[in-house]
């Protein structure tokens, strides 16, 4: 296991530890997007590129615009 | 019970989820030691079986391609789910002389400038890559699916760049469908084709070319993962279209009438 690796690694904890601190849904969303860029390194660092394609699309981009949608949908009018 | 009994028996359960975790731990094979005989199995051949070098789409649409049959339909389903829930609310929304009074009130901030530009700027280029890695599955590790989610990224762009009209034209419902049911109905179809030439199911019929990793080359990989590209672009798009319909209808603004 290289420094990169470990790196990386630290980084996914800590960006799991932030999305579950997290409260504020909209906030949330985005955090969970930056998580997701961060799987997709983390997988492409442990030479699994197609792995991380589908995590990038999913994870970085689909998973947030749905949610976000659905937040916008059930939102409370201020 | 107490709450002293409580954090005992709280310790207890937690000791012996450590204990299990660590003795898992330590009956795992090193770090990057794959010690499963399928991995080698398949690299060793795979070229010379399917002439792509996109192991993994090899895999995806070739050896396990059954599995990716139901994976499809997983999709598949969700997206017609989701029209038929969601098309229903909408019709019921419209039939209302006023939907959402409170939330149509609401300030709406219009789409600057370089929100509008970026966006706009980045629907080729998406588009194109979508393209690529839906049609280039057989030579490198993308394939179908992520080609697909960043086909369907280019239309959201045109939306975000707050060209709404635009979006409503580039996806009109009933080319979507067809798209999606093409895509998905696609993939089966050429599984049954094997059968009617009396070969297993999703058996790899189609000439599989000369050069491995040549674009032309893996014959019904290639075919199957494109199917998968526009299966799932469509799917994406009409779930996302669902979801911004109804955000929209909350906000007052009517996109039906244009289309």
């Amino acid at each position: 296991m290289d420094v990169l690796q470990v790196t990386v690694l630290v980084l996914v904890a800590a960006g799991a530890l932030l999305v579950v601190r997290t409260r504020d849904r909209f906030r949330l969303v985005l955090v969970l997007s930056v998580y997701g860029m961060l799987l997709a390194i983390l997988f492409f660092v442990f030479q699994a590129p197609d792995v991380t394609l589908s995590e990038l699309t999913v994870g970085a981009i689909a998973l947030p615009l749905i949610l976000l949608l659905t937040i916008a949908k059930v939102r409370k009018p201020e | 019970m107490t709450p002293r009994q409580r954090l005992w028996l709280f310790a207890l359960g937690a000791a012996g989820l450590v204990a299990c975790y660590l003795w898992a731990f330590a009956g795992l094979p090193g770090f990057g030691n794959y010690p499963g005989p399928y991995g080698p199995a398949i690299m060793s051949r795979v070229i010379a079986q399917t002439n792509a070098t996109g192991a993994v789409s090899a895999i995806n649409f070739e050896y396990r391609g059954f599995d990716t049959v139901g994976e499809e339909f997983i999709l598949f389903t969700a997206a017609a789910g989701m029209s038929v829930v969601l098309r229903r609310l909408r019709g019921e929304r419209e039939g209302q002389s006023s939907p959402a009074p409170e939330a149509a009130s609401r300030e709406r901030p219009a789409t600057s400038s370089s929100v509008r530009v970026v966006s706009l700027l980045l629907v080729g280029p998406t588009a194109v890559i979508g393209w690529w890695l839906a049609t280039h599955a057989q030579t490198n590790p993308s394939g179908g699916f992520q080609g697909g989610v960043i086909l369907a990224t280019a239309f959201f762009l045109v939306y975000l760049s707050g060209e709404f009209i635009v979006f409503r034209r580039l996806r009109p419902d009933a080319v979507l469908d067809v798209a999606e049911a093409v895509g998905a109905g696609g993939f089966a179809a050429v599984g049954v084709t094997a059968l009617a030439l009396s070969l297993p199911y999703l058996y790899n019929y189609l000439p599989l070319g000369t050069i491995p990793g040549a674009v032309s080359s893996s014959g019904t990989i290639a075919l199957i993962s494109f199917l998968v590209g526009i299966e799932v672009a469509a799917a994406f798009v009409l779930i996302i279209g669902e979801l911004l319909d109804q955000t929209l209808l909350r906000r007052g603004v009517h996109g039906e009438g244009s289309s």
